[in-house]
């Protein structure tokens, strides 16, 4: 059995080791001795808890680590990447969840022996609240990235009002809690917060996905750190910090990127599928050049520089090993091929690198906004696979444009500009792209893979 | 480790809040040194770690006297935790792995 002295020692070591694993993302050379010396940590305070005097009854414990191992180890090995997303909103959910059960049994377990005092109420109500907050909130996530629900937000009057309401409500609640000490006050707090979750996601559209992932994160973070403040356990609260801070710059990051306020992507009800502006889109179609794949392998073997702007759609299609197949033939030619990747590409962040990452294409042709858009003005040609809103120049051109002000790929530089793309449907936000009419622009209509893997076969043939 | 902390005068909430704004520092630096390409993992590993509230769901589990309904409560709550724990640091492994350079 351990003291509490060396209990809080092995705790530090531990926190430590989850801060030094954090800081081995910087490079991905050094992330995966990252992971490692996390999983040391988490090892270190679970045996470390096990040795706790406090802790008498193992047989349901050790159980319940077997079991979920299983389930966890399996669920890791068997998702497919695009699912990412989910998965991680799903993962969220459950650590919402774990908060608001140790939450309740941490408060009977210590009224039962009088531990008891008006601080821990607090915490213990705030951290039922955030922990009921996270886990329905990532349930909805879930579902709206998992299609199980529609990706259009659900907006009803007076919902903020009602949210406000629920929010002060909670506030009185909690202070009420912590003179009665009441367990019904308690599972009100929750069941207030479970209903706040589901409200606080539902008007967030398919477009901001990958802030909501970003803050369900920092929620899940702060519930962490809300029971360490409960169990007044250290490694917890450092932990809660670091996962809640992570989450929050990762919204910060994605909001950035797509020139919007968190609040009013918090408020929701953008991006909603319009169909108003079809009419609009095919009125202007005529000003748009059309291209055969034989056009594109020919302007790409006379060219020196190749850039792809990988988006969504590329994955949806599974078209990215045929791009790898590109990009293989292209270095043994000789021609530089690059990928250029706008933050919010993909559902969460850095959804798109992992996605190339998975079909071998190397981390080094893989370079970020900032870094590549100086690059388009040498480039011959760019080659736009799935992705609309952010090669858009709209965004820097049309003040009454909604995107006006997101920073944009600026692909209308390069000398030739190519789109895959299956129709002239707008993207996820519904604004039409003044990139497809460009002088130097060309369509290639056609199902992403198929022309990729068609583009690839004309490339060999004339070897 | 209570009877240091009453010695300095400090109610043990105060100790906590000072490490947790500490804490938010070292988070806030560590975290924008992560490259933007490893975003992905970084959200899962952060989830994995984030399973370290599994210490609560122990301590609620296992405590000598816990009654029934709260060992049924501790016990689906380590479990849960577990899932993030292992499941959280398995996908970050295998999606960290394929993050290669050209070995040809």
């Amino acid at each position: 059995m351990l003291n509490a002295n060396t209990l809080a020692i092995i705790y530090l070591i531990s926190a430590s080791l989850f801060i030094l694993g954090l800081k081995g993302l910087t490079h991905p050379s050094t992330a995966r001795r990252g992971n490692y010396l996390a999983m040391t940590g988490m090892l270190l305070a679970i045996v470390a808890t096990l040795f706790n005097p406090v802790v008498q009854n193992y047989s349901l414990i050790l159980a319940g680590l077997a079991i979920g191992a299983v389930i966890g180890i399996m669920i890791a090995i068997k998702i497919d990447m695009k699912a990412m997303p989910q998965l991680v909103a799903a993962f969220h959910s459950l650590v919402g969840l774990t908060a608001v059960l140790v939450a309740i049994g941490t408060f009977t377990e210590h009224a039962a022996s009088g531990q008891i005092d008006g601080v821990m109420l607090v915490e213990l109500g705030i951290g039922s609240f955030i922990g009921a907050i996270t886990f329905t909130g990532s349930l909805i996530a879930f579902g709206k990235l998992q299609g199980v629900l529609s990706g259009n937000p659900i907006v009803f009057k007076g919902q903020h009002l009602l949210n406000l309401a629920l929010g002060l409500l909670t506030l009185a609640l909690v202070f009420q809690f912590s003179q009665s000490g009441s367990l019904t006050t308690l599972l009100l707090i929750t069941a207030i917060a479970l209903a706040l979750g589901f409200l606080l996601i539902i008007p967030i559209g398919g477009a901001d996905m990958p802030v909501v992932v970003s803050m369900l994160n920092s929620y899940s973070g702060w519930a962490a750190a809300a029971t360490g403040f409960t169990l007044q356990n250290n490694a917890l609260i450092v932990t809660g910090a670091l996962v809640g801070f992570s989450g929050a710059i990762l919204s910060f990051i994605m909001c950035r990127a797509m020139n919007r306020s968190f609040i009013s992507v918090i408020l929701g009800g953008f991006g909603g599928s319009d169909d108003e502006e079809s009419t609009a889109m095919q009125a202007a179609n005529q000003g748009i050049k059309s291209a055969a794949v034989e056009d594109l392998a020919f302007m790409i073997e006379n060219a020196n520089r190749l850039i792809v702007v990988p988006g969504y759609g590329m994955a949806v299609a599974q078209a990215q090993h045929a791009l790898k197949e590109l990009t293989d033939l292209l270095d043994d030619k000789g021609i530089e091929v690059k990928f250029a990747i706008h933050p919010v590409a993909g559902r969460m962040p850095g959804h798109m690198n992992v996605l190339l990452a998975e079909s071998d294409i190397p981390y080094d042709h893989v370079i970020e906004m900032d870094e590549i858009n100086p690059e388009f003005s040498t480039t011959d040609v760019a080659l736009v696979v799935g992705a609309n809103d952010v090669t858009n120049p709209a965004a820097k051109t049309d003040k009454s444009s909604p995107i006006y002000g997101m920073p944009i790929l600026d692909v209308e530089k390069a000398k030739y500009v190519f789109v895959i793309k299956r129709s002239m449907r707008p993207g996820y936000s519904g604004i039409e792209n003044l990139l497809y009419f460009r002088d130097n622009c060309s369509m290639v209509f056609g199902d992403a893979k198929e022309v990729c893997e068609s583009l690839v076969q004309e490339l060999k043939n004339s070897m | 480790m209570t009877e240091t902390i009453t010695a300095t005068g400090m109610s043990p909430a105060i100790v906590a809040l000072f490490i947790f704004v500490l804490a938010c520092f070292i988070g806030y630096y560590v975290i924008w040194g992560v490259t933007p390409s490893l975003h992905t993992p970084l959200i899962s590993l952060t989830n994995a770690i984030s399973g370290i509230i599994i210490v609560g769901a122990i301590l609620v589990t296992g405590t000598e006297g816990a009654t029934s309904l709260e060992q049924g409560l501790g016990f689906v709550a380590v479990m849960l935790a577990s899932i993030n724990i292992f499941g959280g640091f398995a996908v970050t492994q295998r999606m960290l792995s394929m993050f290669r350079k050209k070995d040809k």
